[in-house]
């Protein structure tokens, strides 16, 4: 007996892409059962816990909201570059560099800034500006010298990282704390409206608002037909006239402006300071989401939410089974690696030949 | 009848919350593992558990991420009933004292930052004290003169330690000199063990730990070279080489703290507790260490304890020479909480 690996004829049907996409979550519950298995507790519990308080209680699904803003952020902006086939692995920078831009502007640059609606957007100008610029800077080297997008965004990332630690442990300490590296508190009129006591804030809004706007610049505009075209033949799309060098710049640059606005959003909504490590990893996580998603901006904020709640709940089977927090990360590795193996099965065949 | 049946069911609630246990939860920022600054805080756990046995629920988050998961982790165990919640860092405070404005009945606990509330206390040890005792052993056990010192970040709370440390060097060994390299991580122990490699490799031929994991003790135990700890006792992970430890000990903290919030005394503090209240020690000295030695330890601990001595005491001199503390006069909490300088005898610099 020998397999052989054959290519389907037929394109994949929408249902069975969402069958794909439902069937690999079920295999990594799966597999994930087995490790909490292994660990000696009772997955079904587990399972339970995961889910009853982030998505059952009035309490827990506002958490869930709240993760899941940055997620989506980060999410949306990965869905215009993946669009492109640009693989952008640098959200988790470019929402860095956003808080950056944030903060710079709320502490230094418009502190003296008391009106909130003046100094709300100019932060998120600047937060945008900065992630845009960070996002730019990997579109440029690919356009111009051809430099792998994949590689130059991962790098870019740890550069913001250290950037923004640098800054926390150095010149922008707050001077009231004692040598801690934490920024100053930002100033009210840079803090995002407060809904409920317990974190609503305006961005969990904008970031739904902000689905809608990439539904409508891949839908209705020409920039969107460009970036389709400019993705799935580069060749074609020059021949029709379209300057692609021009696009891998301008979307990257849109699309690190989204994970930066996210980095303000984070910001001004939910942290209200810098301070290191201020992310768990939201821009890695996003790329997950938007494969689950199929780079469907819609299907992206119910991923998203489901992910915020994921985070959110895993915090829940730890505290009653003391199951540890890094099996989030276990379980976004599982994830990605069934959908990835569920790709490959859309469009191509196991058979077994007998010898 | 209807009156004898409402008062009858008040009191049966009444004294099942009276009965029901106090629930304890603690926020760790790393794995519980085997060593270290969690493994430290989780023996306080598992300590006060056997202590009030029934009276009390504990429970733990651990690698808990800052930021917004510390918020939602925080929320989560404030809906959930519990009553008292330690946050074992000082990159929680933030999202601690958020937390505490919401859930006003609920005490909260901040290990080594700085902010209070109504509901929410600080709580750290004076660790300086230990590291400069296990400073006295370094200075009298080191040949090469040269002491290498495995840091994670230049937090004031790091510098002061170092310091303490040298001038505990100096005191046995005036001209021995102490060098620092910082790992950028509080638990990395690659990062460790390459630090300490290159702590040897330079020479050195006693190396101080302060970092999470390990790694370094087990990088002077390979290479032949004095190890000292940090955190928890390490002997373990140094067997021929271990000389002792600069131990916390937050069970006698976390015990106290519990029974002021069931005897309803509890209130905000900025709690910094030295040797004498037993949050801080040194972990058993190993018969490495000179009896000698070990009588001077034991002695200067004594003056320590009874505040008769204190480690910041002048004279006392920084890196270039320049008196910073005269004679007669010692630091302030205030000086040693925001301490960004190195005595005398460091060799290494503040990343600024």
């Amino acid at each position: 007996m020998r397999l052989k690996i054959e290519k389907r004829n037929e394109s994949a049907s929408t249902l069975s892409v969402l069958s794909m996409s439902v069937l690999s979550v079920v295999v990594s519950l799966v597999i994930l059962g087995f490790i909490i298995l292994s660990l000696g507790k009772n997955p079904i519990d587990a399972y339970i816990q995961l889910v009853s308080w982030p998505f059952g209680t009035i309490a827990g699904l506002t958490q869930s909201l709240i993760s899941m803003t940055p997620l989506l952020f980060t999410s949306l902006g990965l869905v215009l570059a993946f669009k492109m086939k640009l693989w952008n692995i640098g959200a988790e920078g470019q929402f860095y560099m956003g808080a950056f831009g944030a903060t710079w502007g709320a502490l230094f640059l418009f502190n003296h800034i008391s009106n909130p609606w003046i100094m709300l957007p100019l932060i998120a100008l600047l937060g945008a500006g900065v992630g845009a610029g960070w996002g730019t800077l990997a579109g440029v080297m690919k356009a111009r010298l051809g430099v792998n997008e994949i590689l130059s965004t991962l790098m870019l990332n740890y550069v913001a990282i250290y950037w923004v630690n640098y800054l926390v442990y150095g010149p922008w300490r707050d001077p009231a704390s004692y040598n801690f590296p934490i920024t100053a508190e930002f100033p009210k009129a840079a803090i995002l409206p407060q809904y409920t006591a317990n974190g609503i804030n305006l961005g969990m809004f904008l970031a739904i608002a902000a689905s809608f706007f990439v539904y409508y610049l891949l839908k209705w505009t020409r920039f969107g037909f460009e970036i389709d075209i400019s993705g799935d033949n580069p060749k074609a799309a020059e021949y029709a006239g379209i300057n692609v060098k021009k696009m891998i710049v301008i979307v990257m640059a849109v699309s690190g402006a989204l994970s930066g606005l996210g980095g303000m959003m984070q910001m001004s909504g939910v942290l209200f300071r810098l301070q290191p490590n201020f992310s768990p990893g939201y821009g890695y996580t996003a790329i997950i989401i938007v494969l689950l998603a199929r780079l469907n901006p819609f299907v992206t904020v119910v991923v998203a939410f489901l992910f915020g709640g994921l985070i959110v709940g895993t915090q829940q089977i730890q505290l009653f089974l003391q199951i540890p927090f890094s099996l989030v990360n276990a379980f976004q590795g599982l994830l990605l690696f069934s959908f990835v193996a569920g790709e490959a099965l859309l469009h191509y065949k196991l058979r077994w030949l007998k010898a | 009848m209807k009156k004898l049946f409402l008062i009858f069911l008040l009191a049966l609630v009444g004294t099942s919350l009276l009965a029901l246990p106090l629930k304890v939860a603690f926020i760790y920022v790393g794995p519980v593992g085997n060593a270290g600054w969690t493994y430290a805080h989780n023996l306080g756990k598992l300590y006060v558990q056997k202590v009030f046995g029934d009276k009390i629920q504990t429970t733990y988050i651990a690698s808990v991420p800052e930021g917004a998961p510390a918020v939602s982790a925080l929320k989560s165990l404030a809906s959930h009933g519990y009553n008292l919640i330690f946050t074992t860092s000082f990159s929680y405070m933030d999202s601690t004292a958020r937390v505490a404005k919401m859930f006003p009945k609920v005490i909260f606990e901040n290990c080594s930052g700085y902010l209070t509330a109504p509901n929410m206390g600080d709580y750290f040890g004076r660790i300086y004290q230990s590291e400069f005792l296990t400073g006295l052993i370094a200075g009298a056990t080191t040949k090469s003169g040269k002491i290498g010192y495995v840091a994670a970040f230049p937090t004031p709370e790091v510098v002061r330690g170092i310091n303490a440390f040298t001038i505990g060097v100096r005191m046995t060994n005036p001209r021995a000199t102490v060098h620092v390299v910082w790992v950028d991580s509080w638990y990395n122990p690659p990062a460790e063990k390459e630090a300490a490699l290159s702590l040897i490799n330079a020479g050195a031929d006693v190396i101080k730990s302060e970092t999470d994991s390990a790694a370094p003790i087990q990088a002077a135990e390979e290479n032949h070279v004095y190890a000292i700890g940090y955190n928890t006792d390490m002997k373990k992970f140094a067997p021929n080489y271990y000389l002792t430890s600069a131990t916390f000990n937050w069970g006698a903290f976390y015990e106290k703290e519990i029974k002021s919030v069931m005897n309803g005394t509890w209130k905000p503090r900025k709690f910094w507790g030295g040797l004498d209240t037993g949050i801080v020690d040194i972990a058993p000295m190993t018969n490495l260490v000179p009896p000698q030695t070990k009588k001077l330890v034991e002695a200067v601990k004594e003056e320590l304890m009874t505040h008769n001595f204190h480690v910041f005491d002048g004279p006392i001199y920084n890196q270039n020479g320049k008196l910073i503390v005269p004679s007669g006069k010692t630091l302030s909490d205030k000086d040693l909480l925001s301490m960004n300088w190195f005595v005398q005898g460091v060799v290494g610099k503040i990343p600024k």
